[in-house]
């Protein structure tokens, strides 16, 4: 009797999930896309509709950007401003963890706090926000009050700004914890060593640490990354739903039961995010490092 | 709707593709679907309706009147219209807007309502029958109740032009909506829609990011600036979206809105946090951000109001015993309790003479034939309103009624709108 291979046979209720839950879901999303619909009905067809009304005017230069190429851009403008953000507040925060706090009881003790603004919900975490920062808000009157400015600053809500805020206070963790981890791991003797050569504590930065911990920074991005490229919410909330991004538009057309647009729409953010994280783990090969 | 797209559609209709997608995912997980018992013992009605309709307050009375428990599941405007298409069984009775009767009764998910059935259906108001208030033509530009009241017949995917025993919706409430202000904050009259693009109230406008209707009230600022004239606001040609969501989207980038807002709650506090002074806004949103002691008023406008009504539907798939309760409870609603709670909210319940009988006159003064109030005006939750002497915004049923332009519409072109709307989003 052959031996069941046990490797497999572990992995097995995990690919059970993925293909009944993400990989049939897919293929029906990929297969919808091509469909066409009236208010009330799919009507099963195959179809370029769908795609060739999402790419309306795109390639005629002369008329400024199509809606679906002026969105992805601003929908990457907040990936790149949050990717940026969060690498440089979660990198800091590593780095402090891991070699400024020297006993590991505190290292973990600092750890779950920051852990800690995660015990209440994303959405209420996006929605404090408002009154902080709104015209009469708790930062507009103290400036005032305290003479900075005589009008209310405008820009402070709903605007490119509080969107990037908000993205950055809610996911700054996501990149924390796998830098953290890769940090933790590296030997504390190649410091020593490097600083009794004569290293600045810049060139130990950057020529052992952030080498060492490639892999928790590209795994941190691509939480981020994928995250804020789907998002709706954030930018819905914080942007006063008057800024633009893919998975607002798959919202609209799904509340119109437009589902074969929608579907379209998605199975291009699909293929970008893919993309990018295909190019991301190029310049990293994760697995090797982990 | 024509014969070819029923035919296409007979293969596959979304709900039976739903459905068969759903079983096929259960059944690969659990090897089968779990039998679901409902029982009978209990009465329970599972209403799909907006959250700004469903009060806690009446399902109390209902449940202390009939025996039956309400089990509210409160949605967006454009999700109750997702649920009945794609979903139809998940509830016993909804409460929807006549608007989206466009998309729903050709789908066959909504089964005619027997008017044989319904006690008060003689005294429902003529602005749902006849299209008129005290006698008087009133604007049916969009989808005005009367184009779409009734069916051809109990499971028919048709309207009917002329009156039949079988009712599409059982209307429960309507109202004539306009823009709300804060007139502390403005500090000067307000009589049109064109002011809501006025750049004197530049990063201090709003509007709502309901597609279909948030286009209406464009329409009507356009209307009023004179830029143009519409046919039918409610049913714009591709040339006419294009022009609306061209102002639209100047008006944008100028950096005329502060905000726009999909849910009751948002138009609330955008107005009560002075982020917004002048804004499309529904009644009960108005009462909210007074009861705060916060000045708002529900601005009439010259152009008049952009009126929405709601009714009661029943899914096809209904049993006998649920459609006796969902009748008894729909009765109940238009005798009287519910509609004098719906008054006192500032809307309009579909039958006047029971909701007269459970309002007390003072309040039937102030609420209906717009005089002054004798008394002050409470909110049913209790909370004062209008101090004595006031006079209710735009004034009386027959004026504000009687005023109305248009109707929430869907429109011929709302696949072309919905794009227009995400490319005005975009810009």
């Amino acid at each position: 009797m052959a031996r069941p291979n046990s490797s497999s046979l572990l992995a097995l209720p995990f690919a059970l999930v993925l293909a009944s839950f993400f990989i049939l879901p897919l293929i029906l999303v990929v297969v919808v896309s091509f469909w066409d619909y009236t208010e009330y009905s799919l009507i099963p067809d195959f179809i370029l509709m769908n795609y060739e009304e999402l790419f309306y005017g795109c390639f005629d230069w002369g008329d400024g950007l199509c809606t679906t190429f002026a969105t992805y851009l601003s929908t990457f403008k907040y990936v790149l401003l949050t990717w940026f953000f969060t690498l440089v507040i979660g990198f800091g925060v590593a780095l402090y963890l891991v070699f400024c706090v020297r006993s590991l009881k505190m290292q973990i003790v600092l750890f779950l706090i920051c852990t800690i603004p995660f015990w209440t919900s994303n959405v209420i975490r996006m929605i404090s926000w408002i009154p902080l920062l709104g015209r009469n808000g708790i930062v507009n009157t103290s400036l005032i009050s305290m003479g900075v400015i005589d009008q209310p600053i405008e820009w402070l809500l709903y605007s490119g700004f509080s969107v990037t805020l908000g993205f950055v206070h809610l996911y700054t963790l996501f990149m924390v914890v796998p830098i953290f981890n890769s940090m933790a791991k590296i030997d504390k003797s190649l410091i020593e060593a490097a600083k009794d050569s004569g290293a600045s504590a810049w060139q130990i930065i950057t020529n052992i640490i952030i080498p060492l911990s490639r892999s928790g920074i590209m795994i941190g991005s691509i939480f981020v990354i994928t995250i804020v490229v789907g998002d709706f919410i954030t930018i819905g909330v914080l942007g006063g739903q008057q800024i633009a991004s893919v998975g607002k538009i798959i919202y609209v057309e799904m509340s119109y039961l437009q589902f074969p647009a929608a579907a379209a729409n998605a199975v291009v953010l699909v293929t970008i995010t893919l993309l990018m994280v295909a190019a991301m783990m190029r310049i990293v090969n994760v697995r090797k490092e982990l | 709707m024509s014969k070819k797209t029923q035919e296409n559609t007979i293969g596959l209709s979304r709900r039976s593709f739903i459905k068969g997608a759903g079983t096929l995912a259960a059944a690969s997980m659990f090897g089968g679907v779990a039998p679901y018992v409902m029982s009978n013992e209990k009465k329970v009605l599972r209403y799909l309706g907006t959250a700004v309709n469903q009060d806690q307050a009446i399902a109390a009375k209902a449940k202390e009147d009939l025996g039956i428990t309400i089990e509210y599941i409160p949605v967006t405007t454009d999700e109750v219209t997702k649920r009945i298409l794609t979903q139809p069984n998940s509830f016993d009775l909804v409460d929807t807007e006549y608007f989206s009767l466009k998309k729903l009764v050709p789908s066959g998910n909504l089964i005619g309502m027997n008017a044989n059935r319904i006690k008060e259906f003689d005294n429902i108001v003529t602005a749902f029958t006849k299209g008129e208030v005290a006698g008087k033509k009133i604007g049916d530009q969009g989808t005005a109740p009367k184009k779409v009241f009734y069916k051809d017949g109990e499971t028919s995917k048709n309207f009917s032009s002329t009156p039949t025993e079988w009712v599409t919706l059982i209307p429960t409430v309507y109202n004539a909506d306009t823009l709300g202000i804060r007139p502390d904050l403005i500090g000067r009259p307000i009589n049109s829609w064109a002011e809501l693009l006025n750049p004197e109230f530049k990063g201090k406008a709003s509007i709502l990011n309901i597609p279909s209707i948030g286009i209406m009230d464009a329409a009507m600022v356009v209307e009023a600036m004179g830029e143009y004239k519409y046919p039918d606001k409610g049913n714009m040609t591709k040339q006419e979206i294009d022009l609306t969501m061209k102002v639209l989207t100047e008006a944008k980038k100028q950096g005329q809105f502060r905000a726009f807002w999909s849910d009751f709650n948002e138009s609330v506090n955008l107005m009560a946090s002075g982020e917004v002074v002048i804004q499309s806004m529904w009644s009960p949103a108005i009462t909210a951000v007074r009861t705060k002691g916060i000045p708002c008023v529900y601005q009439p406008l010259k152009e008049g109001y952009r009126a929405w009504a709601a009714g009661f539907g029943l899914p096809t798939t209904i049993k006998g015993y649920q459609a006796d309760l969902a009748y008894e409870f729909i009765n109940w609603f238009l005798s009287g309790w519910a509609g004098a709670y719906l008054n006192r909210q500032g809307y309009y319940s579909a039958v006047l003479p029971t909701a007269k009988a459970n309002m007390e006159a003072y309040e039937w003064d102030y609420w209906m034939l717009g005089k002054p109030a004798a008394k002050d005006i409470m909110s049913p939750s209790g909370q004062k309103l209008a101090s004595a002497g006031e006079v209710r915004d735009g004034g009386s049923y027959e004026t504000r009624m009687g005023g109305v332009a248009c109707w929430n519409a869907v429109m011929d072109e709302n696949r072309y709108m919905v794009r227009k709307w995400n490319e005005f989003v975009a810009s």
